[in-house]
């Protein structure tokens, strides 16, 4: 017998408490990656302390977290409105994909666009394709009871190696040595940045988006109705709210915001499209959306810090030749210590009484 | 001649199947119990590893193999404390396994890419193996293949026909009357988990020991996935899994001989056939069945008692 049992709360642990749950979950986190950096030799608190040195230690490395946490802030948003309907969207990384991909055909075929027609333009085809995306495995849903979860995941691989046929083919740039990538874009199609730092634009359109969503949830009838259709499906069905039409409504916004990630990503950050864009926010987003609980503005603060961890990884690389793929170990870890401490949001530890 | 090519073919199709086969059988196991674990990718590539690397150490393919097994629970363990004690929400946990899992592997396999490792060898069966037809494409395997030729008939006597097989399916059905029956859930879905993650990491295993026999970062390629879309197809049946394993077998080595062949259509098209096959296969068995056939409770937490 443990020493311990579970018992329920009389009511659900407050803002505090919370917070002491998460910062002990984090640390653990922190801590079992730390061994893992152990079990391969490197010093794990020099490891840890480079790991936040590479990421927050300077306003080089914080603009370049912040730089991250772009594309990572979009697609997480995207990832919570699905996920607020208990719609399992694990397709950001394909719709994000999508998104820079109808972004780069509107760049590619209307360069000579002034920049105040050719970006809302780009941003548009870059929602309308991700949203299509996310259309796909909403229409596949209704109609056929489709898995969401396995449809989303299969068309991200889909998604990435259409991408992969485009740069590798039609789209590549004769004059690039037959390294796979576009031509670079006009100066019209490119969003530029802010003042003298390396921050782009983008960081703008994802506090504008953040708002949209809040105000969504917060003051729309339709947003209203998908929380209340996410706490509990059949109670909404029986109140006549049109679930079906929900699920379509909810994959599509997911879809386009993960989309004008994508284009950001082609048009701020690489001012082309190459398959080296792809680097997995689409997965870092669900940790992400669900560490913030789905709250847009927790959103920011958790895509800063999983941004900040993949800029620290790539100094790990560098200073102590940690694999990259250390990353995925963090970003796994910090997401399941952080599920298992949602056991304390309704229970608490009790001690066994001898007896 | 075309004949021939179709044999080959078939031949391959069994073999590519044989590690999402062991795969969705693990899935299959984990289900009934009632609960979902989408740790599959990541549990398949730790396995894939961990039997690799014992086999280059120890130079027996076999342990390898046994140890990839052993790592795969170890894995779905991390799934059944977050899920079974810690009550967390099992669609996160198994995404969290399979990003920790892809993250671990190809953390501690770096040094091993490109390495090859002692795998296993086709063993074609005295007798069986003459047979026309059948011989070439179903007797000139790995023993690996032989050894999920019995898994399947075993996995479905045990679910069918034995009294412990029937208390884990009443633990994914309806764990109350379970409980009521004086069933421990907790304990039966321990079982699920642990035995389906062994299953998973033997699938992985095939992979690095019997398919390649070599590491490269990435190996499983999303088979993973695969196996829990194909549990779907085979109505959580493990003789319609081999079905589906094969199907998916074919098409990757379909694939891959037409690459070969030097076909006009870009390799990257090539490379998606097996993704949307996935979708097609999953909307066409959920059409035809809906979810009426999965596990009641499939997904969902008991509720601690006190």
């Amino acid at each position: 017998m443990l020493p311990m049992r579970v018992a329920k709360r009389q009511e659900p642990l407050g803002y505090w408490g919370s917070c002491v749950v998460l910062s002990v979950a984090l640390l653990l986190s922190l801590l079992l990656s730390a061994g893992m950096l152990a079990i391969r030799g490197t010093p794990p608190l020099e490891g840890i302390l480079t790991l936040f040195r590479g990421a927050f230690g300077s306003p080089w490395a914080l603009e370049d977290s912040i730089l991250k946490a772009i594309p990572i802030y979009l697609c997480a948003l995207g990832v919570a409105v699905a996920f607020r309907l208990k719609i399992w969207n694990i397709g950001a990384e394909g719709q994000f994909a999508l998104g820079a991909i109808g972004a780069t055909w509107v760049a590619l075929s209307f360069p000579d666009w002034p920049k105040f027609a050719l970006l809302p333009a780009m941003a548009a085809m870059a929602c309308l394709c991700g949203g299509f995306w996310g259309l796909i495995p909403a229409l596949l849903r209704q109609k056929f009871r489709a898995n969401e979860i396995i449809v989303t995941l299969m068309l991200n691989y889909v998604a990435i190696l259409f991408l992969d046929y485009l740069v590798y083919g039609v789209w590549k740039d004769p004059a690039s040595f037959g390294f796979p990538m576009t031509p670079v874009f006009t100066d019209g199609a490119i969003v530029g940045k802010i003042g003298t730092s390396s921050i782009n634009w983008g960081l703008a359109h994802c506090i504008l988006l953040g708002l949209v969503i809040w105000v969504f949830f917060r003051f729309t009838r339709l947003g209203f109705e998908v929380k209340a259709s996410g706490d509990n499906v059949r109670a909404a069905r029986y109140a006549g709210l049109p679930y079906n039409r929900l699920v379509v409504l909810v994959l599509v916004i997911s879809g386009a915001l993960a989309g004008w990630a994508g284009f950001l990503e082609a048009s701020a950050t690489v001012h082309r499209l190459q398959p080296s864009i792809m680097v997995g926010y689409g997965y870092t987003a669900i940790v992400v959306a669900w560490l913030a609980r789905l709250n847009p503005l927790a959103i920011g603060f958790a895509a800063l810090l999983l941004a900040g961890l993949r800029v620290g990884v790539e100094s790990l690389q560098l200073d102590l030749q940690v694999p990259a793929a250390f990353g995925g170990i963090i970003e796994g870890l910090v997401l399941l210590t952080v599920l298992a401490g949602g056991l304390f949001t309704h229970y608490r530890l009790v001690w066994r009484r001898p007896g | 001649m075309t004949f021939e090519i179709l044999i080959l073919l078939l031949a391959a199709a069994v073999q590519s199947g044989t590690p999402i086969l062991y795969a969705t059988l693990g899935e299959i196991f984990t289900e009934k119990s009632g609960v979902l674990n989408l740790g599959v990718e990541g549990t398949m590539i730790l396995g894939a590893l961990a039997g690799f690397v014992t086999a280059r150490l120890t130079g027996s393919p076999l342990l390898g193999f046994f140890l990839a097994g052993v790592v795969g629970s170890l894995a779905t363990s991390i799934h059944g404390v977050v899920c079974l004690i810690f009550q967390g929400n099992q669609v996160v946990s198994g995404l969290a396994l399979t990003i920790l899992g892809l993250g671990l592997a190809n953390y501690l396999g770096t040094g091993y890419v490109g390495l090859s490792a002692p795998g296993f060898d086709p063993l074609p069966l005295p007798g069986l193996a003459a047979i026309p037809l059948l011989g070439p494409i179903f007797f000139r395997h790995d023993i690996l293949v032989y050894c999920s030729y019995i898994l399947v008939p075993l996995i479905w006597l045990f679910f069918t026909r034995t009294r412990l097989g029937l208390a884990l399916r009443a633990v994914g059905e309806y764990p109350a009357a379970a409980t009521a029956a004086g069933l421990s859930v907790a304990a039966h879905r321990w079982l699920g988990v642990l035995v389906g993650g062994f299953l998973m990491g033997l699938g992985g295993a095939y992979l690095s020991l019997a398919y390649t026999h070599l590491w490269t970062s990435n190996l499983t390629a999303g088979r993973g996935w695969i196996a829990v879309a194909l549990v779907i197809f085979a109505f959580w049946r493990p003789g319609r899994a081999v079905f589906g394993a094969y199907l998916f077998g074919g098409i990757m080595a379909l694939q891959l001989r037409l690459q070969a062949t030097g076909t006009q259509v870009p390799s990257s098209i090539l490379l998606m056939l097996p993704y949307l096959l996935t979708v097609l296969v999953l909307v066409f068995s959920s059409w035809r069945r809906g979810s009426g056939e999965a596990p009641a409770a499939l997904g969902i937490n008991e509720e601690p008692v006190d």
